[in-house]
């Protein structure tokens, strides 16, 4: 259903920066109306025909995508000043919600940006190292079946392992700040990474990575690694970071439980710290 | 000496299994990727993935039933050691996944839930909710991580394929990669190169694919000399939701979990669906098809969806072609644990809840099961030497080639939930024999002249500067890639005739001189998406022409490839004893055709042009039959092949026909 009048052209607002560092600067577009389109379809129309509403020919907008049907996490940015997956948001109901009838598309805050709604993510990436987000079976060869689970278990986990990286609940937290280096005059890409790594490392972990632990702790042969993964998460940037303002779970594009994630690693690694003060 | 490595390009379900299983091995892998692996089109899988299992075995299964469905599913064009080496590995493949945490649906009892899927009467499908494929390439994605973190794996994410490196005896000794964020060439040299790359859905325009299935690596490999095979043989898969940018797949499992297909009786009828009686309903895959019903395999269920719309004009709109597919008799709590994420893409896309109101799905490219041609030693078993380096090689030493982007495993069309099987599959098997081969090189890649991997990495810069330096034209290469997608999906999908294949055929090559000098909005050297998506609509035209060659050499109907002009007729006569006449000459004419036609095409490029050759398809496990899904005498035509098999079977061929004739008139 179409509430709004359709209007002849869809008015698109967005920030953009050449590069990692550089200024960020704003672009408007006029898209032609058609029913039915997404932000990807009308990223689409503008990288093939890259032309500002007063007419000047620019650079297309540069952006991430990859299934176009919120599965993979690749398209996530900020719209009309949420953070979302821009293959499912739909322009009819976005004109619904914004009566001055102009589209608002932004990178994510939280993040580099790389290049215009680009942004490096890496640091969502690394944070399920920290965590061992994995089971560590002894190898691939063929050792029968895993061990057996209730319905319930995997009801339980089954919503957390949905989890795409997409990058949303961090992009929400208040607790969590962007982390951004420059290359300093000298320095090696190896050096350089090694660096980022590191602020990455001490720099607050996330809703994310805490859920990740989570679902491979209640896992029968995952919990075998369990301590290991609470230490993780009493570390600096751990779960002590969080401030409950319980932002991550109102954006999860895949309403993960977590805040109930968060709170059930809170109390295991509160458990977890008493045991270690008696070891 | 330097350590061998091994360069896997793709990070799906095969690359990242492939990866692991080197891991495991002790050889370190550079593994590349378009977008953060985790990020890869696996991701987009629904329905489950395929094994003979314990309670389908009671019931008469088997992996040899696997076998024989897959094959018979696929029309007999499939080599069949490695399909019988993958579905004797199925049952290890699935309990290997489960023990890596893949949240497989459970029965009340706790063992794996598992499902029916197409082309087959037993329930061989484990299934995680419907997004099984992500929650696979999660739990591989994990362990690569882990053997990241280890320091075993090197991953280049954000990274485009631009060509392997050979050296002058034609060897793969490398790859070289682009950064997609600085722009810059860089060269990996590797003793052995994977491509597992997946589809190349984007020639089409818009299909069920992800927007990096572009189908580029493939090609680069083509255009260095790999050959293709059965390019033609392209999945359209029956259910998919129609929009501007893609075409989303609904999976098969939501008719594995009872969805039903129909058509008001009466065209376009202006009533809300639900309130349509069921006499005025025509569920036509169940009227059809008695047997499998919704069930039928999906080049089937296609082309009767496709029929129904076109030439019986019962597309439920008028101005949109499609059809209903009703989960509304299920209960929502069973359509929420079995079908939750697929449902959930339809209600945000469509804004209407599937559970409460029929869908509207048309048939959309889906898999491509041709691919790269790959090599395989047969063992005495009839599956395959595992370990043996000749496994998924290609044509060119040392460059090897696994999962959707390989040619086998799937014929002339792929049975829903074998694809996760073949793609994780082939990362395993190709494991042990990249080994043996890496034993087996004297020389590491690493040790070889510089300049190999210098004029390799210069060669791809020129290319590149090439295109930015292109005067300003009136080409853009985003038009050029639509009219390429519009033009596909009219000329070689569902139905196809070879006057409008010559037609595309000479269309493409005009697009394909466009696109030569499309000039670009953006010439700058900083995350440049634009010269990128050039390259690669570039590189797409190898893989188009391919596909069309084959089409129009190709005069039979065969799986997915359908060509009205050439089927075989259904048996006409009113008696039984004329169908069984008849069903005399419909088998004449099948042996000729399978004598014909059993073949795979085998493309090969040579100076921006393909040429085909035929290569006999290795059937000696199970001999070509007839596929005989709901043909109008059907019955008669089995009773006549039987008997044809039978004495066949007594080493007498020459009886056969003197020995079924009078037997026949004799009913």
């Amino acid at each position: 259903m179409i509430a709004h009048s359709k209007p002849s052209v869809i008015k698109i607002r967005v920030k953009r920066q050449d590069g990692p560092g550089q200024s960020p600067y704003w672009q408007n577009f006029d898209i032609p109306y058609e029913d039915n389109l997404n932000i990807i379809s009308v990223l689409q129309k503008i990288a093939a025909n890259p032309t500002t509403r007063d007419g000047k020919s620019v650079a297309p907008v540069a952006w991430d995508c990859g299934c176009l049907e919120e599965v993979c996490g690749a398209c996530t940015m900020v719209i009309n000043g949420r953070v979302r997956q821009s293959c499912s948001a739909l322009i009819d109901r976005l004109l619904d919600d914004a009566p001055s009838g102009e589209i608002v598309l932004e990178p994510m805050s939280k993040f580099p940006v790389v290049r215009d709604l680009v942004v490096d993510r890496a640091r969502v990436f690394q944070s399920l190292k920290k965590v061992k987000a994995w089971v560590s079976v002894d190898g691939y060869y063929d050792m029968g079946p895993g061990p057996k689970q209730s319905r319930a278990q995997q009801e339980a986990a089954y919503p957390l392992s949905e989890c795409m990286s997409c990058g949303c609940c961090m992009e929400a937290c208040p607790q969590f700040t962007k982390v951004e280096l420059e290359r300093q005059a000298g320095e090696s890409e190896e050096d350089y990474q090694k660096r980022v790594a590191d602020a990455h490392n001490v720099a607050f972990i996330g809703p994310h990575a805490i859920n990740q632990a989570v679902l491979f702790n209640n896992h029968p042969t995952g919990q075998f690694a369990k301590s290991e993964r609470l230490d993780a998460l009493m570390a600096p940037g751990g779960i002590q970071v969080c401030g409950n303002a319980q932002n991550c779970v109102s954006v999860c594009p895949k309403h993960i439980p977590l805040t109930t994630s968060i709170a059930q690693a809170g109390r295991a690694v509160t458990v977890h710290a008493i045991k270690k003060f008696f070891e | 000496m330097a350590k061998k490595r091994v360069v896997v390009i793709g990070g799906g379900l095969a690359g990242l299994s492939v990866t692991m299983k080197l891991s495991e091995l002790g050889i370190p892998v550079d593994l590349v990727s378009l977008v953060p692996v985790k990020r890869s089109h696996s991701v987009c899988a629904q329905g489950g993935i395929n094994s003979c299992n314990d309670a389908t075995r009671q019931l008469g299964d088997s992996e040899w039933k696997h076998l024989d469905d897959t094959v018979y599913g696929g029309d007999f064009l499939n080599h069949q050691p490695p399909v019988k080496e993958m579905c004797d590995w199925g049952p290890k493949v699935i309990d290997l996944m489960d023990r890596l945490g893949v949240t497989f649906n459970r029965t009340d009892e706790g063992f794996l839930d598992r499902r029916r899927f197409g082309g087959t009467l037993y329930k061989r499908t484990a299934f995680a909710g419907a997004t099984t494929g992500q929650q696979l390439l999660y739990a591989l994605d994990e362990q690569v991580r882990r053997w990241e973190a280890e320091g075993l794996v090197r991953k280049f994410e954000h990274f485009d394929f631009s060509a392997p490196i050979l050296d002058e005896q034609g060897v793969c000794r490398g790859a070289v990669i682009q950064n997609l964020h600085n722009m810059e060439f860089i060269s990996l040299p590797a003793d052995a190169v994977v491509i597992a790359s997946g589809g190349p859905g984007l020639i089409y325009g818009r299909s069920t694919m992800s927007v990096m299935c572009n189908g580029s690596a493939a090609s680069r490999c083509v255009q260095a000399g790999a050959k293709f095979g059965n390019a033609e043989f392209i999945q359209v898969h029956p259910t998919a939701i129609p929009g501007a940018d893609k075409l989303r797949l609904m999976s098969e499992s939501a008719r594995g979990e009872g969805g039903r297909v129909w058509v008001p009786r009466k065209p376009q009828d202006p009533r809300d669906p639900k309130t349509i009686p069921d006499a005025e309903r025509y569920y036509f895959l169940e009227e059809r098809y008695p047997k499998y019903k919704n069930l039928v395999p999906r080049d089937i269920a296609t082309r009767e969806i496709f029929d129904i719309c076109v030439n019986d004009g019962l597309s439920v709109d008028g101005d949109k072609m499609c059809v209903y597919l009703d989960l509304t008799h299920i209960p929502r709590a069973e359509l929420d644990r079995k079908l939750g994420g697929i449902l959930d893409i339809y209600e945000k896309f469509q804004g209407v809840d599937p559970r409460d109101v029929p869908m509207k799905i048309f048939p959309a490219v889906h898999y491509s099961m041709g691919g790269l041609w790959t090599d395989y030693e047969k063992s005495g078993s009839g599956g395959l030497v595992v370990g043996s380096p000749r496994n998924h090689e290609t044509n060119i030493p040392n460059l090897y080639a696994i999962g959707e982007c390989d040619y086998h495993y799937h014929g002339a069309n792929r049975l829903g939930a074998n694809s996760l099987l073949s793609c994780i599959f082939t990362g395993l098997v190709v494991g042990p024999g990249i080994e043996t081969k890496l034993n087996a090189t004297k020389m590491a890649a690493a040790e070889m002249p510089p300049s190999l991997f210098q004029n390799a990495v210069a060669a791809e810069k020129q290319r590149q500067q090439a295109i930015i330096n292109r005067p300003a034209s009136s080409q853009n290469p985003y038009q050029i890639h639509l009219e390429l997608g519009d033009l596909m999906t009219r000329a070689a999908t569902v139905v196809r005739r070879n006057d409008q294949l010559r037609a595309a055929l000479a269309t493409v090559a005009e697009l394909e001189q466009r696109a030569k000098v499309a000039s670009l909005a953006d010439t700058g050297s900083w995350t440049n998406q634009n010269v990128v998506f050039t390259k690669a609509l570039q590189d797409m035209f190898p893989l188009a022409k391919a596909i069309l060659k084959g089409a129009l050499q190709r005069d039979e109907c065969r799986g997915a490839h359908y060509k009205p002009d050439f089927s075989m007729p259904s048996l006409a006569a009113p008696t039984r004893e004329g169908r069984l006449q008849e069903a005399e000459q419909w088998c004449d004419r099948f042996e000729e055709n399978t004598a014909k036609w059993v073949k795979s095409t085998i493309a090969t490029y040579d100076k921006g042009d393909v040429t085909l050759t035929y290569e006999d398809v290795d059937t000696s496990l199970i001999p070509p039959r007839p596929r005989l899904y709901g043909l109008v005498g059907a019955e008669e035509i089995e009773v006549v092949w039987n008997r044809r098999a039978a004495a066949k079977a007594q080493g007498n061929p020459a009886a056969v026909k003197a020995a079924t004739t009078p037997a026949v008139s004799s009913m």
